[in-house]
């Protein structure tokens, strides 16, 4: 009989604990000893390189402001749902990195911190940053809530000595290209021209961006509707399709990399003569095995007479989120990582290019990539287009010629009609986003 | 009975003394450890339950009735009223939305029939092959539940290596042996959909098994005994004997399979990531990803009360059915 109700007193104290444990959350004591909580997005070749790389400069910071931060590297799989759930819960970390891509959809959540003229003086003014990277930081004309960090660009890496071999030159137009890509396939050997990262759905974005923008196309009008089914768009897409669909210069297998660094490991292994990537690229190879001298670099060519773009701006930025409990702490933590000596350390190991100015970039010991990223950069970069709908263009156009790839590589033929098809439903999903 | 008659009067008895020694308690004490302990005992189920279950359900159907985008996710109670909006776009199937919903829904009930199908016989089959064979039961019984005890996760990870298209043991298997020169994709394309059938029968038909070998071993010998003796042969005795006695069982143990398996997310987001082919689209899938593209909570929501309502009214025809079958028996 006493067991009885000893045991629904055990229960109750147990539940107790549970709804207490649920509702608490961990509360800094304040002052000396706050912790920040930091989310990094992963620029390295994996998520330990990042650590590697971030947690010194992280002691540095405590060591100078007695201020500890609690590191966490979120793969880019992750990285903008997990943001979101942060968003929404109102519970997440102090300070994240987000890709520039989204810096608008995220700045029309409210769920940032703005960073006014008065906290903008602190870190140094607005001219402090380099000005293509801090247009990324948000809407113009609004305080912005994210400010830029690394810069990246895309371009094509080819492998030196396979070119050498062929007695090819490094191309100057897509036709070029993928001619050269068509000499170097031999699919009995598993070797391939170029290799894709075919299931990866923002990558997928960025090349339909691209190609589009060489075309003449472009996603959205100037009132912010999506146009995916114009012209240069369908064109955009069907180049970049065609390489396996038509050209038959990428091994279909690709269609299944969920992951940026499955590609470059084909590439680093040899498999495949070339691939777009960013700056970052160089970090990766180097992480598999791939020695600087062993592959060039070269802007993304265009088609022959067509617009000579051959990236966006890429990059990463930091934000604050407006939850923070320390957000004098958490602007001094965003002022040391956007600081000359940070920059310079950072954008060096993660070969991606300084977000401020006066940092000179130091992503090659060789001057001829260094040059080629730069001039990517200064001429032949657009930027995406900043409104809310972006991650949404991202998410649908991502998908829509993720499943292109994918149709492709199981051998259909994708017609210019698939494609419009395409599109025209990814379009359809816009419908229900945020205008 | 007559055994236990006289022992009621001496717990009665007992119960007499007791109440003597103990102290006279008060007339109306509100709380009496006695009185309240089954409380007490049920309580942690039903906060966890009402934590678990029922507040993110309402939430959720408040959530279907207002304009929850990007712009007021960080304030929830600013989203404007959406009335019957976001109902519209889902269910009009003259809207694109609305047919790619209808699509996925029809794709998801053949996935459920093949699955549940496929489970019920391989776990009935199962079932009475070991109850007619005993030998090596034990060890058979323990093999085939594997599936079920294994972490899912675990489980459907080790699907996507065999399935990969280059190095995945499937197709080694399948060009080693010469039945196919080619090496398929399995995890995009048209193949998704078998892929996704077959790892879901996979996990699901030790189920199954379980279900209908419990069932099976509460029919005692006597019943088969007399059946054979009245000149049955193994077939009738399975006929109207075994499937006769669980129906009841079987009727319950469809039902379950085919909510669990209507609602799966777990397997096709694991197989194929956020992304799936449109072959293997399933409804949950569809949900999440109309969600997450646009942001539009909302929309999503009313996607899933709509599914919640499909499988409310499923269990409800069934609960009339076997009412009907029950009362008829």
């Amino acid at each position: 009989m006493k067991t009885r109700p000893l045991a629904a007193g055990v229960s109750a104290v147990l539940l107790a604990a549970t709804l207490a444990a649920c509702s608490s959350g961990d509360a800094d004591s304040g002052g000396a000893g706050v912790t920040l909580t930091y989310w990094a997005s992963n620029q390295g070749a994996s998520l330990d390189n990042d650590k590697e790389i971030l947690t010194p400069e992280l002691e540095k910071f405590t060591a100078k402001t007695g201020i500890k931060v609690k590191l966490e590297v979120v793969p880019w799989s992750d990285l903008t749902n997990n943001t979101l759930a942060a968003a929404v819960s109102g519970q997440g970390p102090d300070v994240v990195n987000i890709g520039n891509t989204n810096a608008v959809t995220f700045q029309s959540t409210g769920a940032f911190y703005k960073f006014d003229d008065a906290a903008l003086t602190k870190l140094g003014g607005k001219d402090h940053f380099v000005g293509t990277a801090f247009a990324t930081s948000g809407k113009p004309g609004e305080p912005p809530t994210s400010l830029p960090l690394y810069s990246q660009v895309y371009a094509l890496y080819y492998n030196k000595k396979q070119f050498a071999d062929a007695g090819l030159q490094p191309p100057t137009t897509w036709e070029e290209m993928v001619s050269a890509a068509q000499k170097l396939t031999k699919p009995d050997q598993n070797k391939w021209g170029v290799v894709i990262p075919g299931a990866t759905v923002n990558a997928s974005m960025h090349f339909s961006y691209i190609f589009s923008e060489q075309n003449g196309g472009s996603a959205f009008d100037a009132s912010g509707k999506p146009t995916f089914t114009s012209q240069g768009m369908i064109d955009g897409v069907r180049q970049y399709v065609d390489l396996m669909s038509r050209d038959k210069v990428v091994n279909p297998s690709s269609a299944q990399f969920a992951e940026v660094a499955q590609a470059a490991g084909e590439f680093a292994r040899g498999n495949a003569a070339m691939y777009f990537a960013q700056t970052s690229g160089i970090n990766t190879l180097a992480q598999n095995g791939m020695k600087p001298d062993e592959y060039g670099i070269v802007p993304i060519p265009a088609p022959a007479g067509k617009t000579k773009i051959g990236s966006f701006v890429a990059g990463s930025n930091i934000s604050i989120f407006k939850n923070t409990k320390h957000l004098d702490e958490a602007i001094e933590f965003v002022k040391f990582m956007t600081s000359d000596e940070e920059q310079a350390i950072l954008n060096k190991a993660y070969k991606s290019l300084p977000a401020v100015q006066g940092v000179e970039s130091a992503i090659s010991d060789e001057p001829e990539k260094t040059e080629a990223f730069e001039k990517v950069l200064a001429e032949q970069a657009k930027p995406l287009p900043l409104i809310p709908g972006i991650q949404a263009f991202q998410a649908s156009v991502g998908s829509a010629v993720v499943g292109l790839i994918a149709k492709a590589a199981t051998g259909s033929q994708v017609s210019e009609a698939d494609i419009r098809a395409a599109l025209e439903k990814a379009q359809q999903k816009m419908a229900s986003a945020p205008k | 009975m007559s055994v236990t008659l006289p022992k009621r009067p001496a717990r009665r008895l007992r119960l007499v003394r007791s109440q003597h020694k103990a102290p006279a308690p008060a007339p109306r004490k509100w709380f009496t450890w006695r009185r309240s302990t089954p409380y007490l005992l049920i309580l942690p189920a039903i906060a966890l339950e009402l934590l678990i279950h029922v507040i993110p359900m309402v939430v959720g159907i408040w959530m279907s009735f207002v304009e929850l985008t990007q712009f007021f996710i960080t304030n929830w109670g600013e989203a404007p009223f959406a009335g019957l909006d976001n109902y519209d776009v889902a269910l009009d199937f003259s809207g694109p939305l609305g047919v790619q919903l209808l699509e996925s829904f029809g794709r998801t009930l053949v996935f459920t029939l093949l699955v549940v199908g496929i489970s019920f016989t391989f776990g009935m089959s199962a079932a009475l092959a070991l109850q007619r064979f005993r030998r090596g039961r034990g060890l058979l019984r323990t093999l085939f539940l594997i599936p079920y005890a294994l972490p899912a996760y675990a489980g459907i990870i080790t699907w996507k290596f065999v399935l990969q298209r280059d190095n995945g043991l499937l197709n080694e298997l399948l060009t080693t042996l010469h039945i196919s020169d080619e090496r398929a994709f399995w995890l995009i394309g048209g193949n998704a959909f078998v892929s996704l059938v077959i790892v879901s029968i996979w996990q699901q038909w030790p189920f199954a098994f379980l279900m209908t070998m419990a069932g099976m071993q509460v029919i005692t010998e006597d019943v088969y005994e007399a059946a054979a003796i009245d000149g049955a042969n193994t077939w009738q005795q399975i006929r109207h004997i075994t499937f006769g006695m669980m129906r009841p069982v079987n009727a319950t143990l469809l039902l379950l399979l085919f909510l669990w398996t209507f609602r799966e997310f777990n397997t096709p987001f694991v197989l194929f990531g956020a992304t799936p082919p449109d072959s293997a689209n399933l409804m949950t899938m569809h949900i999440y990803n109309s969600s997450f593209i646009s942001w539009n909570f909302g929309l999503g929501s009313a996607m899933s009360v709509l599914l919640m309502l499909f499988l409310v009214l499923v269990a409800g025809l069934w609960a009339l059915w076997n009412r009907k079958v029950t009362r008829n028996a």
